[in-house]
């Protein structure tokens, strides 16, 4: 349902992904892979409208969508939980989770949503008129992962759900996405510099080194995969 | 308190929340756009100018001027958003900066064209047609346009609170104010918000501009251009994206200002309230408010 096609993206005039090509499939986890500063988080906002690529094509149930402003792209069903969270720090949790439903306008269905969130993160309902800068670091991700739910996506771009989170937060994360993926339905492209966790969880992955796509394959073939398994996984 | 005292108390009050009307616009549009204005006083004074013509010519109505003016400085401030700021988003601040400074000297010369250089007066006959009563409050008259003002402006403070705070819209402003990229990808249409901030904050200083011009009933091309920077000042003072500090800063600096005409400064009236104004500063660098971000006032 999501297909990049040959996309280049540049930042001045430096290239920050060359013909970045990949596809996610309808009810999929696909995990997005590579180290520091390789082109994942600009993948992510090139599919978000939040920057333009030059060249290429992101279509979205093949529509193009790589010239459509973020607001339209959200409406169309992508939802993203940003790298950091970035949770609006000084609006309360509830207002948080409102304004990942920003492009709805049906008040009844919002109002199930927020309590169904409720039920699926608990700690959100607890929370739910603190500030979000009062929260813990796994707790907001929880707020984030609620918030771009809210949107009632197809798919959710999720940027480093585990970073910064405690060995203990970043198991239950991954376990969500998982409870995600296969009680709502929703593809998750995840985009993960934790290579280990996010192939346990997902279909098929993907590689990025500077800004280019070196390896594609089903989750199993790539934590099989030697040049995996000694730049990323840590196996000896 | 002795009467003299509350007397010049009403009228730092009545000068005060002019100042923070204003205050609160520069806060509404920096706190959105993380931009400054320097058209906002010519914008006020365009305010002043349509309630001019509408008590003038059409109908001694203060609501009437007070719709007008709202209307037309609503339309004007999307104008300069678009001309200093949208078209302009991936230009140097300096730029929008400099455009703004060019279309407040573009709106005073255009005013000189229309109304002419000289200080214009609604015949005083209108100004009673307004409302023409006192209210006698311990010895002390209150008079219509200052319960007017006084009214007008609580009231527009009251509203923006509700919506800054109760409304989809205001939580809008206030998440693109704490993280306006997180905000976009969220699915909001930043530009509409720009304009929709922009605009409230320029209908707030086409208020306060219909109030002073009727108080003082002086209307002139260049009156945008003390009570713009003390008003950007008293934003400054209050920590810039405070809007309740923006309301303090201004009732502050009214009074300050009224008090040092009493006591017999009042030739260096502009000097007191900047000296108070640098004074605070001096004791708190981040402003009185300094360091929230807008309008959170719900979480405080």
């Amino acid at each position: 349902m999501l297909k990049l096609t040959d996309v280049n993206t540049f930042y001045g005039p430096i290239q920050a992904l060359k013909n970045v090509s990949l596809t996610v499939n309808p009810k999929e986890i696909v995990s997005l892979l590579g180290g520091n500063a390789c082109g994942k988080s600009t993948t992510m906002k090139t599919i978000l409208g939040l920057v333009r690529p030059k060249h290429g094509r992101v279509e979205f149930f093949g529509r193009r969508i790589d010239r459509l402003p973020s607001s339209d792209i959200v409406r169309a069903g992508i939802a993203p939980v940003l790298e950091a969270r970035r949770l609006f720090p000084f609006l309360t949790v509830h207002e948080n989770l409102l304004m990942g439903a920003y492009t709805r306008n049906d008040t009844e269905g919002i109002r199930t949503d927020v309590e169904r969130m409720y039920a699926l993160f608990p700690v959100v309902k607890e929370r739910n008129r603190q500030l979000a800068s009062t929260l813990s670091g796994g707790e907001q991700q929880m707020v984030a992962m609620a918030r771009a739910l809210m949107a009632r996506p197809k798919l959710l771009i999720m940027d480093e759900p585990s970073m910064g989170l405690s060995p203990l937060y970043v198991d239950k994360v991954f376990e969500i996405i998982q409870m995600i993926n296969r009680e709502e339905g929703v593809a998750v492209l995840l985009v993960e510099q934790n290579a280990n966790m996010a192939l346990s969880i997902a279909c098929r992955g993907y590689v990025l080194q500077t800004g280019e796509i070196v390896l594609h394959d089903t989750a199993e073939n790539l934590k099989n995969n030697p040049l995996m398994q000694k730049a990323y996984l840590g196996v000896a | 308190m002795p009467s003299f005292l509350f007397d010049q108390f009403i009228n730092g009050l009545t000068q005060g929340s002019v100042y923070a009307l204003l205050a609160l616009g520069f806060t509404m549009i920096f706190g959105t756009l993380r931009m400054v204005t320097f058209a906002h006083g010519e914008v006020y004074m365009m305010g002043a100018y349509m309630g001019f013509e509408i008590i003038r010519l059409l109908y001694p109505s203060f609501l009437l001027a007070l719709l007008a003016a709202l209307v037309a400085t609503a339309m004007l401030g999307i104008v300069v958003e678009l001309l200093a700021f949208h078209f302009l988003r991936n230009a140097p601040h300096a730029t929008s900066l400099l455009v703004t400074i060019g279309i407040s000297i573009l709106l005073v010369n255009l005013a000189q064209k229309i109304w002419g250089p000289e200080t214009q007066s609604i015949p005083f006959g209108r100004i009673d047609q307004l409302g023409n009563f006192e209210i006698e409050i311990a010895g002390v008259y209150i008079t219509f346009l200052q319960i007017a003002v006084l009214g007008v402006t609580v009231l527009l403070m009251l509203v923006l609170y509700f919506v800054i705070n109760r409304t989809k819209l205001g939580m809008v402003i206030r998440a693109m104010a704490q993280d306006y990229e997180a905000a976009s990808a969220m699915g909001v249409n930043v530009n509409v918000i720009y304009m929709a901030a922009f605009a409230i904050g320029s209908m707030l200083g086409g208020v306060a501009g219909v109030l002073v011009g009727v108080y003082y009933n002086m209307f002139y091309p260049t009156m945008g251009g003390i009570y713009g920077l003390k008003a950007f000042s008293a934003s400054v003072v209050g920590g810039l994206t405070s809007l309740p500090g923006a309301v303090v800063a201004g009732l502050l600096i009214g009074l300050v200002e009224t008090f040092s005409v009493e006591f017999g400064a009042s030739n260096f009236r502009h000097v007191f309230s900047f000296v108070f104004m640098i004074l605070i500063l001096l004791l708190r660098p981040g402003g009185l408010f300094g360091g929230k971000e807008m309008a959170h006032t719900r979480g405080d």
